[in-house]
């Protein structure tokens, strides 16, 4: 799974979708692997401006990157420095997580995740 | 032509042979290829987006949205839900490039606000109108699927979903949950009247910058060949049969003429036909 896709993924109890803790989902023991793909930078330019930073940045640590800036850089920042371009593109869409657990900060339920499939299928108590 | 949905639920007939069986099939492959070439054109993207594609399977339709050319807005990010793990297995073997999410459609779609550019599902929705345990209900599953969807699409976002409803009710009932979660909703039919006729459900999020018509399928379609369009929506303005009110003087007047046409006894119509007594001391 995509470090982009962790930036987007919430917590499926119905319970959590009105706190504020249920985003990010906390990655736990998690393998990483590098895929190479072809850079798209009208991708990540579209995608940019929807990214939560905040959560990023959270995520990225977790997963035992260096810290990134405090602030994200705008659209065009981005377009003018390809080293920036190609930084992001290697986190948010080469960075695979394989295995390990997505864990809610809200109501502590963990999502495994096996060969880089997470299993959001809960079970009826909680749905 | 024999409907799985109505004899199982999705997880447990997609097992590992019929996974595979489905994914071989080259019959079902062009299927496929062409219904998703179809919502890819109903989406009508004009940059590489993120997208979601809702009931995933094996990944054929993904690998449609990966290998879209750059010339007609590609390539595509995707992100696809399914149910069955063996179909999510078939994907896995067969290397397609978005993530997979094992998820069941019917209990929400787990991302955040503003997720994603567009939605795409082909063949899946109908598995909704399906219960397979007492404590769900079709109409639940399918009310917190479009809820879901609506707040994962970012606004102006579309999504295009290709359906077989098994009768009218199905097809209204999904569509009716479609517009009660928010979405501004039409259906496309292809060869409409034939065997192979095929439903698209195109829903927008808020209105869209494209298009004079507004957001609507209305706008989606304008300009595309060899489509009638049959708008059935009610136009506010006009009053249509309310025009003369009950107990008003016209009111009166058509009642005699019409108990006069069945031959019964009517007085006279005069001057003060229809208005009201002095009032009495």
């Amino acid at each position: 799974m995509k470090v982009l896709t962790l930036n987007f993924l919430t917590c499926a109890v119905k319970t959590c979708k009105s706190s504020a803790d249920s985003f990010p989902l906390h990655p736990k023991d998690a393998e990483l692997a590098h895929d190479d793909i072809e850079i798209n930078p009208e991708l990540l330019a579209n995608v940019l401006p929807r990214i939560d930073w905040t959560a990023l940045r959270t995520t990225s640590t977790e997963l035992g990157f260096p810290e990134l800036p405090a602030q994200p850089p705008t659209v065009e920042e981005l377009e003018a420095d390809e080293a920036l371009l190609k930084e992001l593109h290697s986190l948010l869409l080469e960075t695979q997580m394989m295995e390990g657990k997505l864990v809610c900060g809200c109501c502590g339920h963990e999502y495994a995740v096996r060969e880089g499939i997470a299993n959001f299928l809960l079970p009826s108590h909680l749905v | 032509m024999s409907r799985p949905e109505d004899t199982l639920s999705a997880d447990v007939h997609y097992d590992d042979v019929e996974a595979r069986k489905y994914t071989t099939s080259s019959r079902i492959k062009n299927i496929q290829a062409s219904m998703t070439e179809r919502a890819l054109e109903l989406l009508d993207l004009k940059s590489p987006s993120f997208i979601l594609d809702v009931g995933c399977g094996s990944g054929l339709s993904g690998e449609i949205l990966s290998q879209t050319p750059e010339d007609e807005g590609g390539p595509h990010v995707w992100v696809g839900m399914d149910i069955s793990a063996s179909m999510l297995d078939v994907a896995l073997q067969r290397d397609v490039e978005g993530d997979l999410l094992l998820a069941d459609i019917g209990q929400g779609v787990p991302f955040r606000a503003g997720s994603f550019d567009a939605a795409i599902s082909i063949s899946a929705i109908q598995w909704l109108c399906n219960a397979e345990s007492s404590e769900t209900s079709p109409a639940g599953r399918l009310s917190r699927f479009f809820n879901g969807l609506y707040a994962s699409l970012k606004r102006g976002g579309r999504a295009v979903c290709q359906f077989y409803p098994k009768n009218d009710v199905q097809k209204q009932m999904i569509t009716s949950a479609a517009v009660k979660a928010g979405f501004g909703a039409g259906l496309l039919e292809d060869d409409p009247e034939t065997k192979n006729m095929k439903l698209y459900l195109v829903l927008t999020v808020g209105g869209s910058a494209t298009g004079t018509k507004g957001g609507d399928i209305t706008g989606v379609v304008d300009g595309m060949d060899g489509v009638d369009v049959h708008d059935h929506r009610r136009k506010g303005t006009k009053t249509g049969k309310g025009e003369i009110k009950k107990g008003s003087k016209a009111w009166i007047i058509a009642k005699k003429e019409q108990m006069e046409r069945k031959g019964k006894i009517v007085k006279a119509t005069s001057k003060f036909t229809g208005r009201k007594r002095r009032i009495q001391f």
